[in-house]
């Protein structure tokens, strides 16, 4: 186990720096994004030579890459342009995102999976095919719809919550964002969990622990469903880090400060700093997430063993 | 950040408390005025640090204007330059001003504004090593090429052109006759700054201190601005209300929306999508009034097939774009076409004289057809329009005047969009010289007058000449009203260098864009500057 997470670790050293790599290059391509700061109007040449100069960007691009990927090592991540340390807008965002991702993770495995058991146990019955309707239907509307309808129904047209989340962004001021951003990926964990529960239900080691005299939860609970989980599992952990990082819709529907936030400005005004630093460790929690859920399978399905 | 908020909600209380107690004590109802209540705006996230001198954009300007007062102030309403902390601005040649500072100003710190805030002020906003992306203001005084040289080092810290008398007193120089020069201290970056922005930098910037009616009471980065009234401010327009908390908004649609709720007192960027529907929603509490911004399209006069010989060409094509039906569909009219080269906010004494493009810039699709063809017709039967595509609904009307400019020549294919996907990029290609078509060339003015519409876009090799257009009579008459010792009469001669645009044409214009914003109900006396910002102090809570 523990030699298996040590090579795992390894592994990611080079997927770390390809992607940033490749992200780094990605933002360079964009164009010079000195020249967006001076408004409509041409930019002044000496001020432009001289920030070029301050930020690095008058170098070759291997050469920034190196400075820059030597820079993180030492824990700076740059500045972004209006003079605030990357690092400071990280320590902002990253817990209001993470508070979100959890809020909308919690919602998808409490409902998601209760509506997959439900259904799946119920397979071809009518509870079942109104969930897989309804499903569908979540699927197939985006999230700006939901985001924006939500927002004014209960924001604008009942008063029930603020259609916008203040700056602290609380739990309880997350859970209709959070409802927004799990609604898609619920769907597909009802549908995974689903699936998969009504194939194992007529497993061989279902049938013996019912023939043991199991009561009906423990069967169900303790055999059916850990066995059934490893889909859902592998799905809810590359969620985390799509949630992460691409909650920028519904971040920007609610006017959540977060990541998706720094990222879209960044992405705009070419504040390469910004978006490369917060790329960067959106690709780290992609992999810990990763392996992660890698080591709950041995958790969730004891044949499965990690050397 | 914890600690902040929780003084935030003690203070809301008190404020609500406050509130409370003032209606029934005036017991005059809830139509009154409060002066200590606090009203909610909506902001973005300014791009630079907040110095007067390296801001460029109207989210941070929104502040500035707040907490600085410089030597000229802009009147929120006809948009004039009037004296704020000048005492007086003398000259006897156009070329050297001897400014007199009023007795009794001080910043909100305590410390007296005197001439050497300005100097020192000024000086650091033109010195390169500062990286002061509005450094080009201070370019006309004397001595701005050492200090801001256009490669390599700064060869002197300090402007020669400028001197200190004595505590009230300064002189300036300019490296050529300027007569409207004056009228140019309005704009922030001319603003006063107190020692500690040069002691304490680092502070300073994460807590401005200025000398306006309001001071900054709290500044989270990124989300929001806390600014009250200043008690001891000395100025004549003292704010009518207690303070003003600026809210980040990253979509102006929740801004919007926040709105219409009423958790947010005033938005000032209506979002294009809800401009259909906003008038009935807000009734009039929507402001939709001009703002010194315009679009036009200019030529790359690098390339043969547009530049030098093809005027025909050039008023053709504008005479074959439908601007009325454009602005009325597409912005549902928060934009005005545009018949001169300026903006109406100037007023008739910044300059602004409606209808000198005259004909040029008519509807005319028939008359359009025969320019174009008379002018050598589109060189090989195309023509492309190019702008940055991520913002301010570009790709749209685009789209639009294409189309125009096909029905009036018959042809579905003539004219085509180049989008470029970032403004940065957009920017980088126009700096080498990459168009081969008609471009968008946009403005938003620095100070209200027809001189800053026309110079930086106009003159032969000026800094956003990005067409590079050249024309000897329009230098000439440019210098003439800059040279001209007697102000009004040198607002009059801008007119005629625009009559020459109509002429030539080098760009398009297209239309005057509008400022809009929308106000809560407890909001009164909203208005608009020209530079489409609130005038926050002015504006009352009840």
């Amino acid at each position: 186990m523990g030699r298996y997470v040590i090579r795992r670790l390894l592994q990611m050293i080079p997927v770390f720096i390809g992607s940033t790599f490749l992200i780094f290059v990605m933002v360079y391509a964009l164009g010079d994004p000195v020249a967006a700061l001076f408004g409509e109007k041409a930019p002044d040449p000496a001020t432009a030579a001289q920030i070029r100069h301050d930020l690095y960007l008058d170098q070759p691009i291997w050469k920034q890459y190196l400075h820059y990927m030597g820079q993180i090592f030492q824990g700076d991540f740059g500045t972004a342009f209006n003079g605030q340390p990357v690092t400071e807008l990280m320590g902002e965002a990253f817990p209001v995102t993470l508070r979100l991702t959890l809020v909308a993770v919690v919602i998808e495995i409490a409902v998601g999976i209760t509506l997959g058991v439900v259904s799946g146990l119920r397979r071809g019955r009518s509870v079942d095919s109104t969930v897989l309707m309804i499903t569908l239907i979540v699927i197939s509307v985006p999230t700006f719809v939901t985001g924006y309808v939500l927002q004014y129904l209960f924001g604008v047209e009942w008063g029930i919550v603020r259609p916008s989340v203040s700056a602290d962004a609380t739990f309880g001021e997350l859970l209709l964002p959070g409802t927004v951003l799990a609604l898609v990926s619920l769907a597909y964990v009802t549908r995974l969990s689903r699936t998969s529960i009504a194939e194992n239900v007529r497993a061989d080691y279902v049938r013996t622990a019912v023939a043991k005299g199991l009561p009906r939860h423990r069967v169900i609970v303790r055999h059916l469903l850990r066995n059934s989980l490893i889909p859902v599992v592998t799905f809810i952990g590359t969620d985390i880090g799509v949630l992460m990082g691409g909650a920028i819709v519904t971040e920007r529907i609610f006017n959540i400060h977060g990541v998706g936030f720094q990222l879209y400005q960044g992405v705009l005004r070419n504040n390469s700093p910004t978006v490369v630093g917060f790329v960067t460790v959106l690709v780290i929690v992609f992999l810990l997430a990763n392996l992660l859920v890698d080591l709950c399978y041995a958790v969730l399905d004891p044949r499965i063993r990690y050397a | 950040m914890r600690g902040g908020t929780h003084a935030g909600w003690t203070a809301c209380a008190v404020i609500v408390a406050l509130a409370a107690t003032a209606c029934g004590g005036s017991g005059s109802g809830s139509g009154s005025a409060d002066a200590s209540a606090v009203l909610s705006s909506s902001w973005g996230d300014p791009q630079n640090p907040l110095e007067p001198a390296n801001t460029n954009e109207v989210q941070g300007g929104k502040v500035l204007d707040m907490i600085f007062r410089g030597l000229m102030r802009y009147d929120p309403k006809t948009g004039e330059a009037e004296k704020m902390l000048a005492e007086k601005i003398e000259s006897s040649d156009a070329q050297n001003f001897t400014v007199t500072v009023k007795k009794g100003w001080t910043f909100s710190n305590g410390e007296k504004v005197t001439a050497k805030s300005f100097v020192d002020a000024w000086n650091y906003g033109a010195l390169v090593d500062n990286k002061q992306k509005n450094a080009y203001f201070f370019e006309y005084i004397d001595g701005y090429d050492k200090v801001h040289p256009e490669s390599g080092k700064a060869t002197a810290k300090t402007l020669s052109g400028l001197k200190v008398k004595d505590e009230r007193t300064f002189t300036v120089k300019l490296t050529q006759k300027f007569s409207t020069w004056p009228q140019t201290l309005g704009y922030a970056a001319f603003a006063p700054l107190p020692r500690a922005f040069f002691d304490d930098h680092a502070a300073w910037v994460a807590k401005p201190v200025g000398n306006g009616p309001y001071a900054v009471d709290s500044y989270t980065k990124g989300s929001v601005m806390k600014l009250r009234t200043w008690g001891d401010y000395p100025g004549e327009d003292k704010a009518q209300n207690g303070g003003v908390d600026l809210k980040v908004y990253t979509d102006n649609n929740a801004a919007y929306t926040d709105l219409q709720a009423g958790n947010l007192d005033l938005v000032d960027d209506i979002p294009a999508a809800q401009l259909k529907n906003v008038e009935a929603d807000l009734g009039d509490r929507y402001i939709n009034q001009p703002a010194g911004i315009i679009q036009t399209l200019a030529f790359p006069f690098y390339d043969k097939n547009w530049g030098e010989g093809k005027a025909k060409l050039r008023i053709g094509i504008s005479r074959a774009i439908n601007r009325k039906q454009i602005t009325e569909q597409i912005y549902q009219n928060t934009r005005t076409p545009a018949t001169d080269w300026t903006s109406p906010v100037l007023g008739k004494d910044g300059g602004y004289q409606a209808g000198l493009c005259g004909e040029a810039c008519t509807y005319d699709p028939a008359e359009a057809k025969k320019l174009i063809q008379a002018g050598g017709g589109l060189p090989n039967g195309k023509v492309t329009i190019t702008s940055n595509v991520d913002t301010g609904s570009h790709r749209v009307w685009m789209d639009a005047v294409c189309n125009s400019i096909n029905n009036a020549l018959g042809k579905d294919k003539a004219c085509t969009v180049v989008p470029v996907g970032t403004f940065a990029d957009y920017r980088n290609k126009l700096g080498n010289e990459e168009m081969s078509g008609p471009f968008r060339a946009g403005w938003q003015m620095d100070y209200p007058l027809a001189q800053n519409f026309l110079q930086p876009l106009y003159y032969t090799n000026a800094s956003s000449n990005d067409g590079k257009w050249s024309n000897e009579e329009f230098d000439r008459i440019v210098n003439a009203a800059n040279a001209e010792n007697d102000t009004a009469k040198a607002v009059t001669m801008f007119p005629q260098a625009e009559k020459i645009l109509a002429e030539k044409m080098p760009a398009i214009p297209l239309w005057y864009q509008n400022g809009s914003a929308g106000y809560s109900e407890r909001l009164s006396d909203v208005q608009l500057n020209p530079f489409s910002v609130p005038v926050y102090n002015e504006i009352k809570v009840s």
